[in-house]
């Protein structure tokens, strides 16, 4: 899956935990969720919940601390997805 | 120097009617908000009637952004933002739109539980071995303050945030804890109120202590007894209540229309002492609690022309009326008029006091008595003590000076306030 789909697909989870802002219109790999797309810091679990049910994966603890932004969350999704 | 103290926002989610024009209609017109319920049918409960406030999902949105509605599932913290968020408008207060919270501004919201369904739901996941999909919202739900906590972030309050919990008279000691609070200058507004999770698995515990009236599954709208000869047990209900107390100081300076005055009140216990038990009241604590409001909001027993019971129809209704007369000193022709609106609602169990004292003050405030229902077979041991005529069982216009009402919970506890028409 290349990166472009990957944002695709990241992009609709991220907007139901996202304030309505210009960086979440621009969404790319550079966003962070709590400093650019001001996203609660608690939801990042959820956000980590949605991302496991539409990709079919399962994220461990390790990883999950990782991913604060787009980029490195495309990452980690891209090696749970190679180890299916 | 004591601050006067004044409601002056009112909001009310209640089984007979959902906003303070509803509610108002409702109980001037006796309806009742008592319905058969399914669920509670299928779950093979002795009592399949309940009151339940009706909130559809469109009024829900209107109240929480959609993030907030993902996975919600707590119908005490729906109920109790409605009223306080509609309490709030109706006192024409504003939400803050600044970073600087409102310091001088607090909020005693009481609960019995919170979210009790999110509750049962996150027991599943959990002892399904999937506690790691558990996800953000359990805790914001579950906590007992969540309605606290919903409702003061929405608003943006800085004084004192607290959830009380004290059973059935936790609406009525929100109020009198509201009413100190500003009374002593440590805030000048306090959203007060109560809330009560609905459900299977709030109700249940009544059920099982056979405290429900079971004679009434194929009719609802005569269940709820109160001071009937013929009452058989509670009716389960739920909802929530909200009123903006504020010191009358404050409330002159931006000009904010006033429902009523409260001149003071008090709350105690029985100590489970006596008569009293975990479920019973121990009735020299019931009438000191009453004597000692009247002490404290300098009233006199004779000048209270309205009084707004507990009265859950039960057994113990007529006692509350013993307990009245004793410790008003007045009986007869010469006691005031009473009712009781658990007739309509059921009752609301932690919002009951609430529900209650929204309804005692709308009747300071538009001058009538609502009727009292269900008891055309007044209760014999009642009527002993007091004259039939001052259980008015249709509505009567009335301009209500001094109002009293009292609460009793489990745990022996007592708590009775006492309102006034405002008089500038």
């Amino acid at each position: 899956m290349s990166n472009e789909e990957i944002i695709n697909k990241l992009k609709p989870i991220i907007t139901t935990y996202a304030p309505v802002s210009d960086a979440l219109d621009n969404l790319n790999e550079e966003s962070d969720f709590i400093k650019d797309l001001n996203i609660n810091s608690a939801n990042l679990v959820d956000i980590i919940l949605d991302v496991e049910e539409e990709f079919g994966i399962t994220i461990d603890n390790t990883s999950m601390e990782k991913m604060l932004t787009v980029s490195a969350s495309i990452e980690v999704i891209k090696e749970k997805l190679s180890e299916k | 120097m004591d601050n006067r103290v004044v409601i002056t926002g009112m909001g009310v989610v209640s089984p007979n009617g959902v906003g303070l024009e509803n509610f108002s209609h409702a109980i001037k017109n006796g309806i009742s908000g008592i319905k058969h319920q399914q669920l509670l049918s299928d779950l093979k409960f002795s009592c399949q009637i309940a009151g339940l406030p009706d909130v559809p999902p469109a009024l829900a949105a209107q109240y929480f952004t959609p993030l907030e509605l993902r996975n919600f599932n707590s119908t005490g913290i729906l109920y109790g933002v409605i009223a306080g968020l509609d309490a709030w408008q109706d006192a024409g207060l504003k939400i803050n739109e600044t970073d600087e919270p409102f310091w001088d501004y607090g909020m005693v919201f009481g609960a019995g539980t919170s979210g009790i369904d999110r509750f049962r739901e996150a027991i599943y996941t959990i002892d399904k071995l999937e506690i790691r999909r558990l996800g953000s919202t359990v805790v914001a739900q579950t906590m007992n303050s969540g309605v606290s906590a919903y409702l003061s972030g929405k608003i943006g309050l800085g004084n004192q945030i607290s959830t009380n919990s004290s059973a059935c008279c936790t609406g009525t000691e929100s109020l009198l804890t509201a009413y100190e609070r500003i009374k002593t200058g440590q805030a000048t507004v306090i959203l007060a109120g109560a809330t009560s999770d609905s459900g299977p698995y709030i109700w249940g515990g009544f059920d099982g202590m056979k405290v429900c009236t079971y004679k009434h599954n194929d009719t609802p709208a005569r269940g709820s007894r109160p001071m009937s000869a013929t009452a058989s047990g509670f009716v389960p209900g739920s909802g929530a209540g909200a009123f903006v107390v504020e010191s009358l100081k404050h409330a002159k300076a931006r000009g904010a229309k006033i429902y009523a005055e409260i001149l003071g009140g008090h709350a105690n216990s029985g100590g489970q002492r006596g008569a009293g038990t975990m479920t019973a009241p121990n009735s020299t604590a019931v009438q000191r609690c009453i004597v000692k409001a009247l002490e404290n909001a300098d009233v006199e027993a004779n000048d209270i022309d309205t009084i707004n019971g507990h009265l859950t129809a039960t057994g113990m209704d007529a006692l509350e009326i013993k307990n009245w007369t004793i410790a008003l000193n007045r009986k007869g022709s010469d006691f005031p008029d009473i009712n009781a609106l658990k007739g309509m609602t059921g009752h609301c169990l932690t919002a009951s006091g609430s529900i209650e004292c929204v309804a005692s003050v709308l009747q300071i405030h538009q001058d009538f008595l609502f009727p009292n229902v269900n008891c055309e077979d007044l209760n014999p041991a009642i009527t002993e003590l007091i004259d039939a005529e001052k259980i008015p069982q249709v509505m009567k216009s009335k301009k209500i000076n001094t109002l009293i009402k009292a609460s009793f919970g489990f745990g022996d506890v007592n708590a009775c306030i006492i309102l006034k028409k405002y008089n500038p």
